[in-house]
């Protein structure tokens, strides 16, 4: 790019300044915060931004999706399994709108995003002119800080404060609108400078050594200990400082899908799975546990159950960097603000090296009746039917539970949790908060950009596939390789679960066609197979895992089959149904 | 075991500070986080503080402690905003102000009117020759009153403004302010530094 030096030539304060436009300030900014690949959609206007990233395709990698929604997808997936800020582009108007599913997601989900839209010149804001929507206002509830620019000089300051407060503290979606002139107009740059400080924000709160001081007590005194972790841990990149946690307590432990990885499936002290489908032990043992200690979780109401039969007998011990958090569901005897990458440390100091025999065997005991009265049945179905258990069981065989699992939502997303292996951490990618169906696949593109070396398989309900298969799009022209695995059940399968359960079976509307999914993928030059044997299983999901590039495998599974256990809507953990 | 507490306390006024930069579209952020809950906001008042760019809201709602707390949580996490307290009426020193708009003829002509005026502590902000304003100020109660006496006369027109709160107890905002701008840079972002080294972590 030919860019107009200029020499300041204020004689007070000699500033090296450039001339250059908003667009480039844009993208001067996000390369001086290491960002590598951006996800995004043009039109009129952004056309400025699109047009100064022609100059800047050697530094800049832009990936065209084929809608905006799939874009924020790809940037959340990007973020979650990298923990870098996931980048998108849009144009105002419907392409704005169209980040609203990714935003809320990522809100919900704490993912550090920025998203950047066009948005008509400023002097037509308000005038209902061509594509102008009110994006501030809109996404106001979906974003962890939004902001208008309508002046090319805002912008590096504004993508400054973007980035820095959407990775730090609790990480979140920020938006920075910026109105074509803004993008236009030339400015006197004065090179990118990072935000460390904003006097009004304080990302995290001050640890408080008292209550880590209870907290430690609290635990040594504790006879029956339990640890519930969250997606904090991943999110404070405290997985060593966990480890340590857990080791020397020696207190079983178990996890939210967002939380899963942060400590190997397989470790010891892991027993499982918390929440609606999560496993029969930890559900239980939560209303007889002494000690309740909850480490970056925020007991979400899918993991608790009834409120006012959740584990009233024990204390509790709330870790978080959120302090909206502490006591905002369950009430904590102990806070514990601060980011878990400090306080773990410090309580690991001060308790006490222990094992819990009698304890663990208690949950060992449930284990067993969940393997032989569900587990079992699920990996070894009488009926020559395939089920999604044994599917995402011999996935985990073949990839050693090494790769990473993006999945949808659905039944297939609750059994992917359960019945997958996660022996690194960053590697369960899915929709906990939002729930959002057409997540999974936008997802997994972004996930192998974020994490080029790991293999990224994606796995999705019949349902969900559809309503973001136009990324199949993107997969081809990026070239990513993504392994796509739909279990389909020709139903929507999760709402047909509670059909069943809980309506009779009145089946209403949860009947779905598809069309040949291994075609749709051919006319998208992206090789495929569709099975329906289980001797057929390991030879697909083989050549999927070894095909070079991506590669959509469609299961044929059982049709009405229920994902057990099952806390049902509004009983208490207590409560969970084996079948 | 704090857990156990199943009773219903109570709803009662409480009257929320916050301060905040000077931003466009805070007020929505803020507003917001009432309306989703749909609870209703009473009064609100938002002004320039002591304090250059910032802003202080007096927000006033009817609620239990328990919510009010969380929801000063939740507006406290805002970027934008630097502090929030709440209280209740015992905590704090507040005021409203009252403008009644009555033709003058009759508080020209009408003895009583200037006397009700009097005890009411009001006073004439502008006299015209078709109608005078009188302003109060004080609790709703007290404001109210007048508005009733007045009433009969011929009241024209009544506005009375959100109320404005001073907190007893409070040392001011100036001190926490300077804190906020002490101790903030010195809480550095600890990057993840295990980000790159994906494959050190929990590879077995
Ligand atoms: C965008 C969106 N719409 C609707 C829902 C409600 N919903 C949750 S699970 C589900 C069924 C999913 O069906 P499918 O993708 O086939 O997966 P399965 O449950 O069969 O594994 C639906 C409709 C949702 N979560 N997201």
């Amino acid at each position: 790019m030919e860019l107009a030096q200029a020499e300041a030539t204020t004689a007070t304060a000699p500033k090296k300044t450039t001339t250059l436009t908003g667009s480039a300030a844009v993208l001067e900014g996000l390369i001086a915060e290491g960002t590598e690949v951006v996800f995004g959609y043009p039109g009129g206007a952004i056309m400025p931004i699109y047009d100064a990233l022609y100059d800047y395709k050697e530094r800049l990698q832009h990936i065209l999706v084929r809608h905006e929604q799939g874009a924020t997808h790809a940037a959340q997936g990007f973020a979650r399994t990298s923990g870098k800020v996931g980048v998108v582009f849009a144009t105002s108007g419907p392409g704005a709108t169209n980040l609203v599913t990714g935003l809320a997601d990522a809100q919900i989900d704490s993912t550090p995003m920025v998203c950047i839209t066009g948005q008509v010149f400023a002097h037509l804001l308000g005038t209902d002119a061509f594509q102008e929507t009110d994006v501030i206002n809109i996404t106001t509830p979906v974003t962890k800080w939004n902001y208008q620019v309508t002046d090319a000089s805002e912008i590096p300051a504004a993508l400054a404060k973007a980035f820095y407060i959407a990775r730090s503290g609790r990480p979140g979606p920020v938006l920075i609108d910026i109105t074509k002139n803004a993008q236009m107009q030339l400015f006197e740059y004065e090179g990118y400078v990072p935000c460390k400080h904003i006097r009004s924000y304080r990302p995290k709160p001050i640890v408080r050594n008292e209550y880590i001081e209870q907290a430690a007590a609290m635990i040594n005194a504790a006879k029956k200990p339990f640890i519930l972790f969250g997606q904090g841990v991943l999110l404070g990149g405290a997985e060593q400082e966990f480890k340590a946690f857990v080791e020397k307590s020696g207190i079983p432990s178990a996890w939210t899908i967002l939380g899963a990885g942060a400590i190997p499936t397989d470790h010891p002290l892991n027993v499982g799975m918390l929440g609606m489908h999560g496993n029969y032990g930890p559900n239980v043992q939560t209303n007889s546990c002494d000690v309740l200690i909850a480490i970056g979780m925020r007991f979400d109401d899918r993991v608790t159950g009834r409120l006012d039969k959740y584990a009233k007998q024990a204390k509790v011990v709330h870790l978080d960097i959120d302090p909206a958090e502490i006591d905002k569901n369950v009430k904590a005897d102990v806070p514990v603000w601060g980011d878990c990458k400090e306080t773990l440390p410090a309580l690991t100091a001060l308790i006490e090296e222990k094992v819990h025999t009698e304890w663990l065997a208690e949950f060992r005991a449930f284990d067993k009746v969940e393997q032989e009265e569900l587990i079992q049945k699920e990996l070894n179905p009488e009926t020559g039917e395939l089920t999604m258990g044994e599917v995402i069981n011999q996935l985990n065989v073949l990839t050693k539970g090494e790769a990473v699992i993006v999945s949808d939502v659905g039944q297939h997303q609750m059994v992917a949790c359960r019945y997958a292996q996660f022996n690194k951490t960053r590697s369960n990618i899915t929709s906990g908060g939002l729930g959002t169906m057409g997540f999974g696949l936008p997802a997994a593109i972004g996930a192998k950009f974020g994490t080029p070396d790991r293999t990224v398989v994606a796995v999705i309900g019949d349902g969900g596939f559809q309503m973001t298969l136009q990324e199949l799009g993107t997969i081809m022209q990026s070239g990513v390789d993504v392994k796509i695995m739909i279990l389909n059940n020709q139903f929507l399968g999760m709402v047909r679960q509670w059909q069943q359960l809980f309506n009779e079976k009145r089946y209403s509307f949860v009947d779905i066609k598809s069309p040949d999914f291994v075609k749709l993928a051919e006319s998208y030059y992206i090789a495929g197979k569709r099975i329906s044997e289980r001797d057929d299983l390991v030879a697909a999901l083989t050549e999927m895992l070894e095909h070079k590039g991506s590669y959509l495998l469609e299961v044929m599974v059982t049709k009405e089959h229920n994902v057990f256990p099952m806390v049902p809507q509004g009983c208490s953990v207590s409560e969970i149904r084996l079948k | 075991m704090s857990n156990q507490n199943i009773e219903t306390p109570a709803q009662q006024e409480y009257t929320i500070t916050v301060y905040t930069e000077n931003q466009i579209g805070i007020l929505n952020r803020i507003a917001i986080i009432f309306s989703r809950r749909k609870i209703n906001i009473e009064s609100l008042n938002t002004s320039p503080s002591e304090i250059e760019h910032i802003h202080r809201f007096n927000i006033v709602i009817q609620e239990t402690e328990d919510v009010v707390r969380k929801l000063c949580r939740q507006i406290e996490k805002q970027v934008e905003v630097l502090k929030v307290y709440y209280n209740t009426n015992e905590d704090i020193i507040w005021q409203e102000m009252a403008l009644y708009k009555v033709p003058t003829d009759t508080v020209a002509d009408k003895a009583p009117v200037e006397r009700l005026l009097r005890e009411f502590g009001a006073r004439a902000v502008v006299i015209r020759r078709d109608y005078t304003v009188f302003e109060t100020t004080g609790h709703r109660e007290e404001t109210d009153k007048l508005i009733e006496v007045l009433q009969p006369y011929g009241l024209i027109e009544f506005v009375r403004s959100a109320r404005v709160a001073i907190i007893k107890e409070s040392e001011g905002f100036n001190a926490k302010l300077r804190e906020f701008e002490r101790e903030e840079p010195g809480q550095e972002v600890i990057e993840n530094e295990y980000l790159d080294k994906e494959k050190n972590v929990f590879t077995m």
